[in-house]
């Protein structure tokens, strides 16, 4: 349950934002998490839950915005999406691929007020 | 800069006014006491950006960092505990213990006599760069160490998280299945180097080499593999002498 601790370090990024734009409350907050950025995204809504309770992110609205995943192959080039690490390159087969997308992590707007 | 509509406030941060009448298009309705923060900000940064400490302070003292990842029971300890002993004359060690409770860890490290520190995590699933920060603070480190970072039991959450270590081994034991590295992708992604501990129980269980191989290839084409036993000493050799190459020799100025 490191969504959690995650849960955590957002409220921590809105508290130092929202005392920097003078705000009192946060209204809105937008993510962005990728595919395989390792969160869990039912976890995140459940350990959300919990977490945010009684700070300023109590009742903010939440919008994530879900990235799925693509990767380049290393051995020809190919551009192609993937769901899974171990997907193998479409067009050659080939595991040598460098992920390009997907594995984003971050607080990307506040709506303050 | 308003992200609604586009006019220019000065300081993205200040409660920002519009002398001018305008029809919004957009989805989002504006409210005109509202405003909008352009965050852009890592999730973990705060880690990210300790860990990059940690690893500084590593690198100026030439001490090498090895987070070791694992499921719990996969012989972390018991590979220390040999390591430890056996190469007690080659290299000077420390040993920082992650574990949610207790410090049986920790005093099995220390009645091989080598320094050691635990962290007990509490409810907490991994450890986070700041606890390595605060751990590495209190044990006066040496020049040129060898440090073992033996994280929490878990192949799920410390894979996310950056401790500063230069590398990281993950450690799976023969009777714990060899699709474990596709059941747990994040962590071999992550890795450069895995053992694969127990080995003289490979008769007893249903247990392949190759496939466990294969599978973890698929994840990561670099990852490089040590088979041993901690309880028959088989194949311990080959892991020593991987150590040995990753530690530096200092150099004369």
């Amino acid at each position: 349950m490191h969504e959690l601790s995650i849960v955590m370090s957002i409220i921590d990024i809105a508290e130092r934002q929202a005392q920097q734009a003078n705000a009192s409350h946060i209204d809105e907050i937008e993510l962005d998490i990728g595919t395989l950025s390792g969160i869990e995204f039912d976890a995140l809504e459940f350990a959300w839950a919990e977490g945010v309770r009684k700070t300023i992110l109590e009742n903010a609205v939440r919008k994530i915005n879900k990235i799925e995943a693509s990767a380049t192959c290393s051995d020809c080039g190919n551009i192609f999406p993937i769901e899974h690490f171990y997907d193998a390159c479409p067009k050659c087969s080939g595991h040598l691929i460098s992920i390009t997308k997907g594995k984003e992590l971050r607080v990307k707007s506040l709506v303050v007020s | 800069m308003c992200a609604t509509c586009g006019c220019d406030t000065g300081a993205v941060s200040s409660i920002h006014h519009h002398g001018h009448d305008h029809d919004h298009s957009f989805e989002r309705e504006h409210h005109h006491h509202k405003t909008i923060v352009d965050v852009e900000q890592d999730v973990l940064h705060q880690n990210n950006l300790l860990a990059e400490r940690n690893r500084g302070y590593f690198d100026a003292k030439n001490i090498r960092a090895l987070n070791l990842v694992s499921s719990p029971g996969s012989g972390k300890t018991s590979l220390l505990e040999k390591t430890l002993i056996d190469l007690k004359n080659e290299m000077d060690f420390a040993v920082i213990e992650g574990d949610q409770q207790t410090t049986n860890d920790a005093d099995r490290i220390h009645a091989t006599g080598t320094k050691v520190t635990q962290i007990n995590t509490g409810k907490g699933c991994h450890l986070d760069s700041h606890m390595i920060y605060h751990a590495v603070h209190g044990m006066k480190l040496r020049e040129n160490m060898v440090l073992f970072i033996e994280n929490v039991g878990n192949l799920v959450c410390p894979a996310m998280f950056d401790l500063g270590e230069k590398e990281r081994v993950v450690i799976i034991s023969v009777t714990e299945g060899d699709d474990k590295p596709l059941k747990y992708p994040d962590m071999f992604h992550t890795s450069t180097l895995c053992i694969i501990n127990k080995i003289d129980l490979l008769p007893y269980v249903p247990f392949s080499m190759d496939k466990v191989k294969e599978n973890a290839k698929k994840i990561n084409p670099n990852l490089q593999f040590r088979e041993v036993s901690c309880t028959s000493g088989e194949g311990l050799e080959s892991w020593y002498s991987w150590l040995r190459s990753k530690v530096l020799i200092p150099q004369e100025v």
